[in-house]
């Protein structure tokens, strides 16, 4: 807004302690009163949390009565508390784009713990660059768009049905695509599940009868995802069913597609008879074609290892589950389970323990650096406690490993644009406050395609991702980024035509006009900003990171030019 | 007391300022010299930026994207990239190429992140203090890297670079692609020519200068700077002041 650039700039700035994160180790009240003395800044304090309803109030009165136009807030990390202050100074009355965040805390206080003289000279640096970066803030308009009140869900194991049966109850129409023939992910290999110790395939056909029954849900099954563009409220998704192409239009999407049971094919002699895994125990047993009479499980087969660091956390809990089933079926079987640490978490799942031990189940850990042997008939294991190895025969061994990540999330993490883990798993956007969202806006993620989850696990999140995306479908319209590429007027006799930029945006959403002028569509920009870098003739502008507003804050650090 | 650099990074919103993010939640420590300025992509991160932290006295800069296909943007990081490339070969000229670099890291690799500031911050200590702060030095080194960022933000350097994956990784109507090997001669060579063009015209912003004066001031041939000082004229960047005997003089018509 140009005609706003004489007005006087008002920053306040509001430095969090964070409790003791940011508190404990740099003095917040000083912090405060360095902001005082930077250019612009008419007001500073500090707060025990910022972000508290207090902290909050503090902002809104300050904004009011020292008639702020401009607020830093020196916390945490934009990431997860931008949106909070934006919409604080919103209700202030200012723009939510008059507001910059400056991390102290992620990336100072939690960083430089043993360092406090030097986190101290840092968030002093970080808040002299905030501030400076907010006195060239503008307002900026959000952009309006419809949302089309449809979903897809990718993946229809028990958390993309759940997901989708619940989508269709709030009124939703909801495609539901899944790369096998047949609904129902692992639940389809399981004989009884725990904690209801209810059969499996029960659960699932109650589950495919409502899915049957939903009016608004489509089930695309053999499906897979070939391409998606478009954004929040507007995809534009192509699926390939048994070769040939469907389209379908859809305002959000979840991510559902589960994980796969790992095969432990070079670990402890597996060979699939008479050494299997608990997955295909669980076969056994709903056929009832379990013989032997000596079984030792072994726990955390390819998991908790250099390869895999992670617990898979529903394999004790299979374990346990399917030694109670088999000692239920003939109390006279042995069994014996070889484990590192036994985790029965929750009010319910260690009754699973007790009842184990009560049926006579042994116990009996190892360490990962004496694993266990399997030799011919029996498995020898060191016992800790009495020190020394132990022989145990057998005629079948379970063996318990991991859910791993399908190999195909690389691939489709790719065509969302979305980011997996180190495991590859998906990566939520943030472990505590946005467990089932993703960064970007309008992708959501539940069940084992972010973790190994067991059943219940898996449906909640299901119902959770179900009821975020409902917060958008609901919606006629929502406000969308407003931190776009233009070209402004005093810019446009500036622009030669040389059409680098409509080669190299990603969204193609600059083009030629029919007065050969370029135009930027803005809801088709995401303001990644690389057209501004590229522009031959610098006409392009980014909002809120405009050229202007990065060199001051490069200048804020450096210093004015050396010379 | 040890030198303690200032170092910038530029990361990106998505994955980069995450993984930073993320190293912050676990608690790994890493040095507190880099002061982070965030983008929603590395490539945004105009290769003027680079030239303006230098003169401003930064003593080392890293830029930080998604790994290649990971990109929130799809490609701004290859883009970034072959920025990066450019921004690199001309700090090489003033032998501050050392103090750029350009690293990949996720919204997962918390470690990771530590790791690369840990060592590249490493690195600049050995380095030693910008050769910017070096008073004796910083006024010839400032015109230098003045130079550098007009060839930076040149219409045929960012041309270049804008078109350099469009015309080495797609045909062109004639079926025909460039490639990389011969993209980058032509490249290079407009590199180093842009530079010596850009300091030919600050040389004659304050001073007039005859072909002779520049090559003895640049240590290149006449007949070189001859070519180049053609060429500035057409682009109306220099014009002949006066002819003093048989000798032209050139004034730069460079506007403040």
């Amino acid at each position: 807004m140009p005609d706003k650039k004489s007005e006087e700039k008002k920053i306040g700035v509001f430095v969090c302690h964070c409790g003791t994160n940011i508190g404990g180790l740099v003095d917040c009240e000083k912090l405060a009163e360095y902001s005082k003395t930077l250019p612009n800044v008419k007001y500073s304090e500090h707060n025990l949390y910022t972000c508290s309803e207090t902290g909050l109030a503090a902002i809104k009165k300050a904004v009011q009565e020292k008639d702020l136009n401009r607020v830093v807030v020196a916390s945490c990390t934009p990431r997860t508390h931008e949106p909070l202050f934006r919409e604080c100074i919103e209700e202030a009355g200012l723009n939510p784009y008059l507001f910059n965040f400056v991390n102290i805390r992620d990336q100072c206080t939690w960083v430089h713990m043993k360092d406090s003289k030097a986190a101290f000279e840092k968030s002093k640096d970080l808040i002299r660059m905030g501030v400076s970066k907010a006195e060239k803030l503008e307002e900026l308009e959000k952009i309006i768009v419809e949302v089309n009140p449809t979903a897809l869900v990718i993946g229809g194991g028990v958390s993309g049905i759940n997901c989708a049966l619940s989508l269709n109850n709030q009124g939703f129409n909801t495609f539901l695509v899944e790369k096998e023939a047949k609904l129902g992910g692992r639940l389809k290999d399981l004989y009884q599940v725990f904690p209801s110790d209810r059969e499996a395939s029960e659960l699932l056909d109650e589950l495919l009868v409502k899915v049957k029954e939903a009016k608004k849900l489509t089930v695309y099954s053999s499906s897979k995802l070939k391409s998606i563009n478009g954004f929040i409220g507007n995809y534009e998704i192509e699926i390939e069913q048994r070769n040939h192409n469907i389209n379908l239009n859809v305002g959000i999407i979840v991510v559902a597609v589960g994980a796969t049971s790992y095969k432990p094919l070079s670990l402890f002699n597996y060979n699939g008879k008479n050494i299997i895994t608990q997955l295909e125990l669980e076969n056994k047993l709903r056929e009832d074609q379990i013989e032997a009479n000596d079984i030792v499980m072994i726990q955390c087969v390819g998991s908790r290892n250099a390869d895999r660091e992670y617990c898979s956390s529903i394999c004790c809990m299979t374990a346990l589950k399917n030694a109670i089933i088999i000692k239920e079926r003939e109390p006279n079987r042995n069994i014996s389970i070889l484990f590192r640490d036994l985790y029965t978490p929750g009010t319910i799942y260690e009754e699973y323990y007790r009842k184990a031990r009560e049926a006579g189940v042994l116990f009996i850990k190892y360490t990962p650096d004496k694993q266990p042997i399997i030799d011919k008939s029996v498995v020898k294991v060191y016992n800790q406690y009495i020190n020394s190895e132990i022989s145990i025969p057998f005629d079948l061994v379970v063996l318990a490993t991991p859910l791993i990540a399908n190999n195909d999330n690389r691939e489709l993490a790719q065509l969302l644009k979305v980011p997996l883990e180190e495991n590859k798993f998906f990566l939520e956007a943030h472990v505590k406050l946005r467990p089932i969202d993703f960064a970007t806006d309008g992708v959501y993620i539940c069940g084992s395609a972010k973790w190994p989850a067991d059943i219940s696990e898996s449906t909640t999140q299901g119902l959770a991702a179900a009821s975020r995306a409902g917060t958008i479908l609901s919606h006629k319209t929502i406000e969308v980024e407003g931190a776009t590429a233009y070209i402004p007027d005093w810019n446009k006799d500036l622009c030669k035509g040389c059409e680098v930029c409509i080669k190299i945006c990603p969204y193609n959403a600059i083009v030629k006009d029919e007065n050969n002028e370029i135009q930027i569509i803005q809801a088709l920009c995401k303001g990644c900003g690389t057209c501004a870098s590229t522009c031959t003739k610098k006409a392009i502008v980014i909002r809120h990171f405009t050229n202007e507003q990065i060199l001051s804050e490069i200048l804020a650090f450096g210093g004015e030019k050396v010379a | 007391m040890s030198f303690e650099p200032k170092i910038l990074g530029f990361l990106c919103n998505w994955c980069s300022y995450a993984g930073a993010d993320l190293a912050g939640v676990s608690r790994i420590q890493y040095p507190p010299n880099i002061r982070v300025i965030r983008v929603m992509c590395s490539g945004r991160v105009d290769p003027e930026f680079i030239f303006d932290g230098f003169e401003a006295g930064i003593d080392g800069i890293i830029v930080m994207g998604c790994h290649p296909g990971d990109c929130h943007y799809l490609e701004g990081n290859y883009e970034a990239e072959k920025k990066f490339n450019m921004v690199e070969k001309l700090l090489s000229f003033v032998d501050m190429n050392e103090r750029v670099r350009l690293e990949w890291v996720s919204a997962s690799e918390g470690n990771r992140f530590a790791e690369v500031v840990t060592e590249f911050t490493d690195k600049i200590k050995k380095l030693g203090p910008s050769p910017v702060k070096d008073t004796s030095k910083a006024k010839e080194l400032l015109n230098k890297l003045n130079a550098l960022k007009m060839s930076a933000v040149s219409y045929r350097l960012r041309a270049l670079v804008g078109r350099e994956r469009a015309v080495t990784e797609q045909e062109n109507v004639y079926g025909e692609k460039v490639s990389l090997e011969r993209f980058n001669d032509v490249f290079e060579n407009a590199i180093f020519d842009e530079y010596i063009r850009n300091r030919i015209v600050l040389s004659l912003k304050e001073d007039e200068k005859s072909v002779k004066d520049l090559a003895i001031e640049l240590n290149m041939e006449p007949s070189k700077i001859l070519e180049h000082i053609l060429i500035l004229k057409g682009r109306s960047q220099v014009a002949m002041d006066k002819i003093v005997g048989i000798t032209p003089l050139y004034i730069s018509t460079l506007e403040e």
